[in-house]
């Protein structure tokens, strides 16, 4: 099974829906060193998602080529590739026919990991994500949606991917559970240390989760792509400083950062 | 009423045995005659209905379910399989049984193929509705996680759709043990024999009539449950809500 982070280089990577006008992702090139988090924000239509679902071939490429480690997406088996990535979205999409514990398992057991091997490590992350070890044997149905994350993100963690996609993980749940899992997940990732690509519409959720932003404007073109304290102290142009909304409050949310020297 | 045919010579009711004062009074149902003929009538009657009812619905699931999957897997083929169950279902089941008989003559292929063409409309559209109907989320997430279409295929979509399709098996077996009845109008087989016995009888045959309809009835509820249980227990995540 795969193993710690690896890095994730966008080259020129470029996505043309047939039939529609203009590229959804327009030769965006970034690096996200292995480790980090890396929010994509931007408004809708700016091909966040899109870009988020090349990475595991959701999506083909239409030009460019993103590499994991060096190693082109394009040369992994998709399934292998998929299987390497944990990938966690908005509406959870649990299998609802599996108990939590099953749910957990998909990826280790599509590894050939053993029933009893795949219980145990069930077990161990639903401690990781703050969840009672009562819930292994319940079913999605039975869930609250903050807890249906949690076992998300558990799932996506289970096979320990180098990398991990979340495409608005949290989008869905009600602001005092997602201000908790957002600490929760850093808690997470200051233990696990993968790297992460973190698709977001909230400029807030951005600032406070990634180690670096990258701003996506309309036609998939990268506006800025930078740490929270960069991109708020130097917008590289109007759009940006709009989009992140500089006023007082994004500045205190900044200050909030314990990484951001004052 | 009973001179009438005691003054024909022969026994009242040849085929039913001696005559009763139940019988003999044309009362609508007469234990006496159940508890006598269980064995000769009704009980072969009953095995005969339960063999052609489960031939019918197994074969014609066995063919809704290739349908199924070859119009889930290709879709435009969707709408004219499903078409082409509600043209054999809109078929009238006496002409049909009528039009096979120089065919396949007095056999229970005659009796099979009518009912195992009824059962391919509810079967075939229940299956391929519970396959098409498995959220999107769970297919993006099964594809994300790596699943390939044959995993996503059986561990996922198939798991999912059995709800439905025991649904739609119920509808079928009920529905075949009904109309399973008309088919001792070619064949003397099943419960639809001694239904037919007793209308042919002088007067109808009321305790027959009775007796024979109450085990179509009854088979196919315990048909029906017997159905649901299977789906309790291939779905334990459905019961809870």
């Amino acid at each position: 099974m795969p193993g710690q982070a690896a890095e994730l280089v966008f080259d020129e990577a470029t996505k043309v829906y047939a039939g529609r006008e203009g590229a959804a992702v327009h030769e965006l090139s970034l690096t996200v060193p292995a480790g980090e988090i890396c929010v994509l924000v931007g408004p809708s239509g700016g091909g966040k998602t899109t870009a988020l679902k090349l990475v595991n071939r959701l999506i083909p490429l239409t030009s460019g080529d993103i590499r994991i480690d060096g190693r082109s997406i394009r040369d992994h088996d998709v399934v292998e590739l998929r299987r390497s990535i944990g990938y966690v979205i908005q509406q959870v999409g649990l299998f609802p026919h599996y108990t939590v514990e099953g749910n957990i398992g998909v990826v280790p057991r599509l590894y050939g990991e053993s029933k009893a091997w795949t219980k145990t490590r069930s077990a161990e992350l639903l401690e990781l994500v703050g969840l009672d070890q009562s819930y292994a044997k319940r079913y999605p149905a039975q869930l609250s949606g903050g807890e249906r994350q949690r076992v998300g993100l558990a799932r996506a963690l289970a096979a320990n991917p180098p990398l991990m996609l979340m495409d608005e993980p949290f989008g869905a749940i009600d602001p005092i559970v997602r201000m908790r899992l957002q600490d929760e997940f850093l808690r997470l990732q200051g233990e696990l240390r993968k790297t992460v690509v973190f698709v977001t519409h909230d400029v807030d959720e951005a600032i406070k989760l990634g180690d670096r932003i990258a701003i996506l404007r309309e036609g998939g073109v990268l506006a800025q792509y930078d740490t929270p304290a960069a991109i708020l102290s130097k917008p590289v142009d109007k759009f940006v400083a709009d989009f992140v909304g500089l006023d007082d409050g994004a500045i205190a949310r900044l200050r909030a950062r314990a990484d951001v020297p004052r | 009423m009973s001179g009438l045919f005691l003054a024909k010579g022969g026994p009242v009711i040849p085929s039913f045995g001696k005559p009763d004062p139940c019988i003999k009074h044309q009362h609508w149902f007469c234990t006496s005659w159940v508890q006598k003929h269980w064995g000769d009538i009704l009980q072969p009657a009953l095995i005969q209905h339960i063999e052609l009812s489960l031939l019918a619905v197994g074969i014609g699931f066995g063919i809704a379910f290739v349908m199924a999957l070859i119009g889930f897997r290709f879709r435009v083929l969707d709408a004219p399989l499903g078409a082409f169950g509600d043209f054999l279902y809109a078929l009238p089941s006496l002409s049909l049984f009528v039009i096979l008989l120089p065919i396949t003559g007095l056999t229970w292929t005659t009796i099979e193929i009518p009912l195992v063409a009824y059962t391919l409309f509810i079967l075939y559209r229940n299956t391929i509705s519970g396959l098409k109907a498995v959220p999107a989320e769970v297919l993006e997430s099964a594809r994300g996680m790596g699943l390939t279409r044959m995993q996503t295929f059986l561990r996922v979509e198939l798991r999912l759709a059995v709800p439905t399709i025991i649904a739609g098996l119920r509808i079928a077996t009920v529905s075949t043990i009904s109309i399973g009845t008309i088919a001792a109008f070619l064949v003397a087989d099943g419960l639809g024999k001694p239904i037919f016995d007793a209308l042919e009888a002088p007067d109808i045959f009321k305790t027959e009539l009775v007796a024979a309809s109450a085990l179509v009835v009854g088979l196919a509820l315990v048909a029906d449950g017997l159905l649901l249980l299977l789906q309790r227990a291939l779905t334990p995540w459905g019961r809870i809500r």
